[in-house]
């Protein structure tokens, strides 16, 4: 059924004659261009041509554009082309191809250069406007939380406790885990190196303080953004997709108060509370690891540990939990609410939110141990 | 292909598709014509787009048979199941364009996959096709999210006859489009199928689609076809259902548009 001669060329009486046969189809398509970029390439500038189409076992949208490309590419070579032979039912079609492509989009030039600098333009003022969204957000949650304790009744207090389940006591197990082998860790690598100066006592010390101020606090705050903070962008960003976000501002409900306060409230109770139990699995796998690996009976370790830290220490980290728990969701939150129409936009604003909270927790927690130092905590 | 009743395009044959203990299709069968339109309706939760579905090979069946061009596609080994399938294009009811491709690159994707052509020639058959559906050229770079619902239901006809099929499933093409844009929509389908010679089943709920442009219709009810023919046979079938649904108050003034 394949068989046939798409395309053959002859010279009558100082004309072209096509005569095309076969299959102008889909399938052959690419075939078929290269013979007529061939013919056209090769065609005498002012000579007419004839192309018969009475041998074609069958044409489609393909056969019928390429075809009207012939026409084109030959009239454009400064003769007329006449097709003769048309089967009466291809018609339509071949008038349908005559329409077509007759003003393409306009081309856009590029300016791979200019480009360049564009997207850094372009990037610089996103940060900009990130920051500006951020803002507005926390502003958006701080007047959310205002109406809401004008009339307690309007707080979504099981949507909130729906949420503490989900991002806190569900997250539990991972974050014990990690920040157990952490806390391990940490401590191997201090016992071998102040071993070498006599010193392994203080890598109680080490431990308890490094533990308590910065690493439980760390570790919980960045698998927290990871684990919950894209899930909430995910959330938000389906809801935005789905038009349920509108649903709700139509319904006279902001969804800052029904969807966003929750879950920020949600993540500031919960971060402190794995802070906690962060802190104490890290201790405890650096006490086991003392034990185990540098002979240092858990008395000792522990006696240790009380003259080491003090509530400040302990303090400290608890203190900049809600922080980080409040920034995740606001940064959740923001992205969340940008998810355009798209499935890629989905997954783009997911990962900026991971991305993003991740580097902000560590820029907070840098900015407040300098706070915590100025005022001799 | 030389088989009596070669006209017969898709034949569906004691068809039986349920979900967990409860039975959609009961025994169906049905032919479809070639180069016909058929229009298939029904109450909701009838069985229509799993009717279609099935058909196309998304849904499972649990007993039946049904040859397209005298090949069952769910037996048929996989070469020659793509190659089935390939004759076909699938319109859904709510576009199903991808999100994160441009119009020009939704037409072409089928194209781009199982045809080996030059870019200049994606760019000129997509622009064609754009063209036949009656979109303009300067949709080709928007993205789905920014065209309106008629706009869509024109790109993914306009991607569901990217292969140049020579059936075409219509998932409730003009829902959710404004009288002029279904009527438009039906004008175009009716135009189309004659330029390309096209085969067409429609699932609807469009009475003006069933007057202007179908040639049969079946009327799905039960878990099997209730009663089929053309739209007089319609209107004069005693069937309850069949007549609250062509003879009721809005049928009435459809007929009278028609």
């Amino acid at each position: 059924m394949n068989g046939g001669v798409l395309l053959e060329a002859a010279r009558r009486d100082g004309r072209l004659a096509l005569s095309a046969g076969g299959m102008w189809t889909a399938e052959r398509a690419g075939e078929l261009e290269g013979l007529i970029e061939g013919v056209i390439a090769r065609h005498q500038r002012g000579a007419g041509a004839d192309i018969d189409m009475a041998r074609v076992e069958r044409l489609d949208t393909f056969g019928a554009w390429l075809l009207e490309r012939l026409v084109r590419g030959l009239a454009a070579a400064g003769g007329e082309a006449r097709v003769v032979g048309l089967p009466d039912h291809y018609r339509g079609l071949v008038r349908q191809a005559e329409e077509a492509n007759r003003l393409g989009p306009t081309p856009t030039r590029a300016y791979p250069f200019a480009a360049a600098f564009a997207a850094v333009g372009r990037n610089v003022g996103e940060i900009g406007r990130d920051m500006a969204a951020m803002a507005g957000m926390l502003g958006a949650l701080v007047a959310a939380a205002g109406r809401t304790a004008l009339r307690p009744g309007t707080f979504r207090f099981t949507s909130m406790v729906h949420q503490i389940d989900r991002m806190g006591w569900r997250a539990v197990p991972i974050v014990l885990l990690i920040t157990f082998l952490i806390g391990g860790i940490l401590a191997q690598q201090g016992l071998f190196h102040f071993r070498q100066f006599g010193a392994d006592l203080y890598v109680v010390d080490m431990i308890g303080i490094l533990v308590l101020r910065e690493v439980a606090v760390l570790m919980v705050a960045i698998m927290v953004a990871g684990r919950s903070g894209s899930s909430c962008t995910a959330e938000l960003g389906a809801m935005t997709m789905r038009e349920e976000i509108d649903a709700l501002r139509t319904m006279g409900l902001d969804p800052i108060d029904v969807l966003v306060l929750p879950r920020v409230l949600a993540l500031a109770v919960a971060l402190p509370c794995l802070t906690f139990l962060g802190a104490m699995a890290a201790l405890y796998g650096a006490e086991l690891m003392c034990w185990l690996y540098g002979g240092m009976s858990p008395e000792v370790f522990l006696g240790r540990l009380r003259e080491a830290i003090g509530l400040n220490d302990f303090a400290v980290g608890l203190i900049k939990a809600p922080f980080m728990g409040l920034i995740i969701g606001v940064i959740a939150a923001v992205q969340g609410l940008a998810v355009e129409g798209s499935a890629e936009s989905l997954g783009r604003k997911t990962t900026d939110s991971v991305v993003k909270s991740i580097f902000v927790v560590i820029l907070l927690d840098g900015l407040l141990a300098m706070f915590f130092a100025a005022i001799g905590m | 292909m030389t088989q009596a009743g070669s006209n017969v395009v898709v034949r569906v044959r004691g068809l039986e598709v349920g979900f967990g203990g409860v039975p959609v299709l009961a025994g169906l069968s049905l032919d479809v014509m070639r180069g016909e339109i058929l229009g298939v309706v029904g109450a909701s939760g009838a069985g229509k787009s799993v009717l279609m579905r099935t058909i196309i090979g998304l849904v499972q069946r649990r007993a039946g048979s049904i040859e397209v061009d005298g090949i069952d596609p769910a037996a048929a080994p996989q070469g020659i199941r793509r190659a089935v399938e390939r004759r076909w294009g699938v319109l859904f009811q709510h576009g199903a364009l991808f999100s994160s491709l441009t119009v020009r690159q939704n037409v072409q994707f089928p194209m781009r996959e199982n045809l080996r052509l030059s870019r200049r020639l994606l760019d000129e058959i997509a622009l064609a096709k754009l063209g036949m559906v009656g979109l303009p050229p300067d949709v080709c770079d928007k993205h789905p999210s920014e065209l309106s619902g008629g706009m869509t239901k024109r790109v993914a006809l306009a991607r569901a006859l990217a292969l140049e099929p020579s059936i075409v499933f219509l998932d409730e093409p003009t829902s959710g489009l404004d009288p002029i844009g279904a009527a438009e929509f039906d004008e175009l389908i009716r135009t189309l199928q004659r330029t390309l010679g096209l085969t067409v089943f429609m699932v609807t709920h469009d009475l003006d689609s069933l007057h202007a442009v179908c040639d049969r219709i079946a009327v799905l009810g039960e878990g099997r076809v209730i009663t089929e023919g053309s739209i007089e046979t319609m209107l004069a079938s005693e069937h309850p259902w069949v007549k609250s649904y062509f003879r009721g108050k809005r049928a009435r003034l459809a007929a009278r548009a028609a």
